[in-house]
């Protein structure tokens, strides 16, 4: 169980985090608030050991079947990286990878239609160190260059297997320009609808024609793989004019260039697009809902501050995320527990709130899928529908089913460490121990007297072990599961 | 005024302080005596259908010029017969259940569906369509403002969304359940017996709070009472099995959930039903058994074919109008990825048993001369004949029976659509 430290701590670890382990409170409790963003920011000093740690004791389970092949298996990797949520000891960098996971969201369905299942999977999650071509999957990318540069990630996503089957680029030529991906790049990962027009679409097709696939490597040992190649006799070399400036003397046309440097035409549309002030408002604004808040209209001043940290760095994302992180708006009293919690971060808080000893990660996949979040599959390439829109009923009834699910698979453990803190004498103390453990937005009047009235609501109070199971689970199930809980 | 969905976040609060209440049930005396309810079903084809895969100008000669390898070939389609302008028009050859309900006359088309400078972005279409409001596609849905327009207080199960999340046409200051399935809508607990009752008991008297001043943990707070006050009658609903058998798809499985709350009567007017995978840029693969399109009309045919013989059997094809929407038709021209890209006009289709069906508006001719009317963009997509706004407005008028100028804010009603 967690207990609570510093408020301002916890505020950062759900935020920069996915909450916080015993451990990580410990941590970070020591340090101070600039400190704490410090650590978190430069994540490169602590050692990347997360995933030698699957299947040791201490730590959550995962469900091997045969193998465990997250390189090559969606569930797997899906376990994976929940498993990294819950132990990495580089919070940022897994939150960091799961806002761009969005941000360029990719979905595995259509690449396994295409490509395989097991190739899908790879093109995702494989790891260069491990895959016999050094193969990195999207989201290993996308871990890689988590606080990169801008320009970089978005060069990248360009060539990236997986986007270039999501997004069509692969079939992008002169003689029939795939407009597909043109069109998402502005509209979704840069400046946003409104700010390009349909002919900016026409034109940015022509520009990425001849960014395709090939399939380099020896069939044997599964070197073969799919990469992007720039294949220049697909190529459209004709001129190319847009509504906003590509170049910095406010030139708005790519000029004509051969075939064989026509690579370049996309990489001045990236930078363009990289470098434009509208790009870096888009970003700020998103950056804001994610780790500042959602409630109430945007913030201006703090839209204009990051977005010129963006403009002035070039694009570097820890210089930007340090600005977000120690903004006043960041640490203003109302920005705590003013974002709707993602399903995965609810899942990772309360796995790391109540306990996860002999839980397997494979048993939140299908609750997941019902609070509407399956990794690697969002369900388009604008990403998931977030704030109040995660709260369904079905969604909100799968989030209180999950709070039961834990509740009970932690049952037994409950009970001891109710016991070792001397917290079963009284239903009050079991009350204050479960609520100081599962930190809440404010409660609404009533609801811990309610909370109250259910520990003596069935029998006078005995502390029997038989009791505390069932009042200890079924208090934590009440708490994970309330509306309070699912603000972070 | 306009209500944004940020002031539906906002103001939130205040939808939820109405009380809820028990759903008028029509009982089976009462519809044995002939009472009728009138169920909508909105169906959302997502990604942005092809129509003309689906509804075939199989005789003009740029039908096939135009899409050389994606074109269904004449001999293939399911001929429905003429329109207004004496265009043959064919079904695509899987859809043979939906062509028997339009030789039923339960099938409308409406063709070349849309409006002025339609948008081709997946996101910002979808919300026009779901908000019929192309100048603030940020509005409440306009099914949504339909089920905050009746009289309070309005029960929880009014409305019934088949998928995991709100669909932006149902968003409303009511809340409307996501129920994707039925027999995992229920409350589980940790406990057993009387614990476990003690843990609902308390898990509904929390739900039924309505914080004051926090609109964002009222909305939470609003979707766990909306939750608690239906998972009694959803239950009831998860043990239905149709007749004749529903196919195994999620859209057919989806259809059928709507159907047993049709049949179990548990008060809800509106559904929301989709079906994905239309944004064919490559591989389209119209004609081969097993290809993209070709699956996606075999789902789309066998779902809506089950779901109109089961109400059919059931005597409650009478209640029911299916509508169907998607943010835009693709190109006309296929790309050459032997696909294609995103469009603008589009088919709509309306089903049930008291459609008047047919084919309504004219097929677009696919001459590539820029002068051509019922084209645009340079003769590329397809230009609208009938706003989408006249389709709901008729819907509005003639089966829900409210005024569609107030709820579409403008007057589109349109002579000649009287489908319904």
């Amino acid at each position: 169980m967690a207990f609570p430290s510093d408020r301002r701590i916890e505020h950062l670890l759900r935020r920069a985090g996915f909450g916080a382990r015993p451990d990580e409170l410990a941590y970070y409790g020591e340090m101070s608030v600039p400190q704490a963003v410090h650590a978190l920011l430069d994540f490169e000093a602590i050692p990347d050991a997360v995933d030698d740690f699957i299947a040791q004791p201490g730590f959550v389970n995962t469900t091997i079947r045969g193998q465990f092949l997250p390189q090559s298996n969606i569930v797997d990797a899906r376990q994976r990286w929940l498993f990294r949520m819950i132990h990495s000891d580089r919070p940022l960098q897994e939150k960091m990878t799961l806002f761009w996971h969005n941000h360029f969201a990719t979905g595995y369905t259509k690449i396994a239609g295409t490509l395989g299942a097991a190739e899908a999977a790879r093109y995702f999650a494989a790891k260069p160190s491990t895959d016999p071509a050094r193969v990195q999957g999207q989201i290993e990318m996308l871990r890689e260059n988590a606080l990169g540069n801008f320009r970089d990630i978005l060069l990248n996503i360009a060539k990236d297997t997986a986007m270039l089957v999501w997004l069509d680029g692969r079939t992008n030529t002169k003689a029939k320009p795939q407009e597909n991906f043109a069109r998402e790049i502005m509209e979704l990962f840069t400046m946003g609808v409104g700010n390009y027009t349909e002919d900016d679409v026409y034109a940015g097709a022509r520009v990425f024609t001849g960014w395709n696939l090939a399939r380099p490597g020896a069939a044997a040992a599964g070197g073969q793989h799919y990469e992007f190649v720039y294949n220049a006799g697909q190529h459209d070399t004709a001129a190319k004019t847009f509504s906003f400036p590509i170049y910095g003397d406010g030139g708005k046309t790519i000029a004509a260039r051969g075939a064989a440097d026509g690579m370049q035409d996309g990489i001045d549309l990236i930078d363009a697009l990289a470098a434009s002030p509208i790009t870096a408002r888009y970003l700020a604004t998103k950056l804001y809902r994610f780790f500042v808040t959602e409630f109430g209209a945007v913030n201006v001043n703090f839209v204009q501050r990051v977005a010129s940290v963006f403009l002035r760095s070039r694009g570097d994302m820890k210089a930007v995320m340090r600005e977000v992180l120690l903004s006043p708006e960041f640490w203003d009293e109302s920005a705590y527990f003013a974002r709707y919690s993602w399903p995965v971060e609810f899942v990772v808080r309360a796995l790391k709130d109540i306990g996860w000893i002999g839980f397997s990660v494979n048993d939140a996949l299908t609750p997941l899928s019902n609070m509407g979040q399956i990794l690697y599959e969002p369900p388009d390439v604008a990403g998931w529908d977030t704030g109040p829109a995660w709260f369904s009923t079905g969604a909100m009834l799968a989030r209180m089913n999950f709070a039961s699910t834990i509740a009970f698979n932690q049952k037994v453990k409950l009970v001891s460490a109710v016991k070792a803190a001397n917290a079963s004498r009284t239903p009050d103390a079991l009350l204050s121990y479960f609520s100081d453990a599962l930190v809440t937005a404010p409660l609404d009047g009533g609801v811990r007297s309610e909370w109250s009235n259910y520990l003596r609501a069935t029998g006078a109070w005995t502390g029997s072990d038989a009791q505390l199971e069932a009042k200890s689970s079924g208090l934590v199930h009440l708490i994970a599961g309330s509306p309070e809980y699912q603000l972070v | 005024m306009k209500v944004t969905r940020r002031q539906f976040v906002k103001g939130g609060v205040a939808a939820f302080t109405v009380t809820f209440a028990a759903p008028e049930f029509l009982t089976d005396v009462a519809r044995a005596q002939g009472a009728h309810v009138r169920n909508l079903v909105v169906l959302y084809m997502s990604g942005g259908n092809d129509s003309l895969s689906m509804v075939i100008p199989y005789t003009d000669p740029f039908y096939a010029s135009r899409r050389p390898s994606i074109a269904v070939p004449a001999g293939q389609v399911l001929q429905i017969g003429t329109d207004a302008s004496r265009k043959a028009l064919g079904l695509h050859p899987r859809l043979t259940g939906l062509k028997q309900i339009f030789d039923q006359g339960r099938l409308a088309l409406i063709q070349r569906t849309g409006y002025e400078n339609q948008s081709r972005s997946h996101f910002l279409g979808t919300d026009i369509w779901s908000t019929a409001d192309p100048d603030n596609a940020q509005a409440l849905g306009w099914v949504g403002r339909y089920l905050d327009s009746l009289p309070s207080p309005v029960d929880p199960l009014v409305g019934w969304n088949t998928t995991g999340s709100l669909p932006h046409v149902l968003q409303a200051r009511t809340a409307v359940p996501a129920i994707a399935n039925p027999a995992g809508y229920s409350f589980s607990s940790p406990n057993a017996g009387a614990e476990a009752a003690a843990e609902r008991a308390t898990a509904l008297r929390i739900a039924s709070h309505v914080p004051v001043d926090r609109p964002e943990l009222a909305f939470v707070y609003g979707s766990s009472r909306a939750a608690m006050d239906t998972l009694d009658r959803v239950a009831s609903v998860a043990t239905y099995r149709g007749s004749p058998a529903y196919p195994n798809t999620g859209f057919a499985q989806a259809l059928q959930a709507v159907a047993g709350a049709m049949s179990r009567s548990v008060g809800t007017r509106v559904f929301y039903v989709t079906t994905g995978g239309f944004d064919t840029h490559s591989a389209q693969n119209v004609n081969a058994v097993g290809g993209a399109y070709f699956n996606l009309m075999a789902t789309l045919n066998d779902g809506l074919t089950a779901f109109y013989n089961d109400l059919r059997n059931q005597a409650l094809l009478e209640d029911t109008l299916v509508l169907s929407f998607s943010e835009f038709g693709r190109r006309i021209s296929e790309n050459g990825s032997l696909g294609t890209d995103h469009g603008s006009a589009s088919v709509m289709m309306a089903m049930g048993g008291r459609v008047n069906g047919g084919l309504y508006g004219t097929a677009p001719d696919l001459s590539p001369d820029p002068r051509n009317p019922t084209l645009e963009n340079n003769a590329a997509d397809v230009r609208y004949e009938t706003d989408f706004r006249s389709v709901y407005a008729q819907v509005l008028e003639n089966w829900l029976g409210t005024d569609s100028v107030r709820l579409l804010g403008g007057n589109f009603r349109k002579n000649g659509l009287a489908f319904v």
